[in-house]
């Protein structure tokens, strides 16, 4: 699915205008600590958080997020909404807690991008 | 142009995708002042509507602004001309035919809000107006279409130029081994520009022709070097990414506190970082892991009160090293 689905599929609210809607999702991860994100997150996921500082649009852009979602209608520090937009990469606010979240985009059928610890199959990438 | 004429016949390519994302992002970026056409004629109320005619022939317009003591009070277009042909009543003053007050955008507004106007009201022109209310230009459905397409192949162009430049560089610049050395001052505490660096790096090495998965690692690697300098150190540090076509080598290094015990800062989970660098949410120990995990080599040295130095070498296999023997379109 492509972003501007995966906002409908969360009553979701796009909040940087520069964001590219046709960008192709292929999984989820989800976890507010940003090492987590860095350490098992693979390319071209959407990246479900908590956390509304700058680092989350920072880590999003170092490991090739499609995409950002801000669970439970959180909103973003000015900076974090500037580099978002900045680095045009999609940072949507849903009313969903993270669980609710999970399960929905699970259903939808995007497949979990998180590489499971020590993984002995893959390398980084 | 030719891909806006092929998307009626064809489905839609993902250049094609791209370039119209591009054109909504220019409806921000660009403002009217850049698009409008700067007023050089206009006419005042008591003229004639036959002089208004002359003055449009001899200007080649379709509408000027009215004029009377330097201040705007009217619009005045073809279409009110051909009102005022049918009625043969050429000798009647502009300000019979004129548009009064008519609505205004400012010169310093996004195009976007241009394209909003026109939507919502059926005119033809707006005048523009500075942050004073005065007139300064006039602007049309035309002027914007111009101005959109001329930015977008301005800055496809520009784009295209950068890779291309970048790309070459290691032919272009003969020696025995020529490198590309980039150093970055990162200062503690600075969480607002955390990973600004690292994210230059990467951009740059894309640039060079790196393959998308060669920048990502290194862009992570870096990054938590960068976070880990921000968070632990007495003055902050340095960052200098030393770029040949067939490796990347990395050194990060600070002037203190130094690693009391290094192989233990490697453990997985240990971390020395106190809460509020966790509500950030980093400090999770995992940062020195992870780095090890994206690069081919890594060294980390530490003393006690004088600093830390870690090295990090990323090698490009032979097929994806920089430069002309690497085509980026293969990958991306």
């Amino acid at each position: 699915m492509n972003v501007k689905e995966l906002i409908s599929l969360i009553d979701g609210k796009l909040l940087n205008p520069s964001a590219d809607l046709t960008r192709e999702v292929k999984g989820g991860c989800g976890a507010d600590l940003m090492s987590d994100v860095l350490a098992s997150i693979q390319p071209e996921a959407v990246l479900l958080t908590g956390l509304c500082n700058p680092q989350v649009v920072r880590t999003a852009q170092m490991a090739d997020v499609a995409a950002i979602i801000l669970v439970r209608g959180k909103m973003p520090a000015r900076e974090t909404l500037d580099l978002a937009e900045e680095e045009r990469i999609a940072l949507v606010t849903s009313p969903f807690g993270m669980f609710e979240l999970c399960g929905r985009l699970h259903e939808a059928g995007l497949p979990s991008l998180e590489r499971p610890v020590n993984c002995p199959t893959c390398d980084c990438d | 142009m030719s891909a806006v004429s092929e998307t009626h016949s064809k489905p839609m390519t993902d250049q094609d995708a791209e370039n119209i994302t591009r054109t909504e992002e220019l409806a921000y970026e660009l403002k009217v002042e850049q698009v409008m056409t700067k007023v050089l004629k206009s006419v005042s109320p008591d003229q004639t509507m036959l002089e208004a005619l002359e003055s449009f022939r001899d200007g080649r317009i379709s509408g000027a602004p009215v004029v009377a003591d330097g201040r705007l009070i009217g619009l005045i277009s073809m279409e009110d001309l051909i009102r005022c042909l049918r009625n043969s009543d050429l000798k009647a003053s502009v300000s019979q035919y004129m548009t009064q007050n008519p609505q205004t955008i400012r010169s310093t507004d996004p195009v976007v809000e241009a394209l909003k106007l026109f939507t919502s009201k059926r005119f033809g022109r707006f005048p523009v107006v500075d942050d004073k209310g005065e007139l300064v230009g006039i602007i049309t459905k035309g002027d914007l279409t111009r101005g959109i397409l001329t930015a977008l192949q301005h800055d496809y162009h520009e784009e295209e130029v950068r890779r291309y430049r970048a790309s070459h560089l290691f032919e272009d610049i003969v020696s025995d081994r020529t490198s590309l050395i980039m150093r970055y001052n990162i200062k503690k505490g600075d969480f607002i520009h955390g990973g600004a660096a690292s994210s230059k790096i990467k951009r740059a090495l894309l640039r060079l022709g790196a393959t998308p998965q060669i920048a990502r690692r290194t862009g992570i690697a870096v990054y938590e070097a960068e976070m880990n300098l921000i968070i632990h150190t007495t003055n902050g540090g340095v960052i200098r990414a030393e770029i040949e076509p067939h490796q990347i080598s990395i050194n990060v290094y600070d002037d203190g506190p130094g690693i009391e015990d290094v192989d233990l800062a490697m453990r997985p989970g240990y971390s020395t970082a106190d809460d509020d660098v966790r509500e950030l949410g980093f400090g999770a120990g995992m940062g020195l892991v992870n780095i090890q995990r994206c690069v081919d080599s890594m060294r980390l040295e530490s003393i006690i009160n004088k600093g830390t130095n870690l090295k990090m070498k990323i090698f490009l296999p032979k097929e994806e090293t920089m430069g002309e023997g690497f085509s980026q379109n293969k990958e991306s």
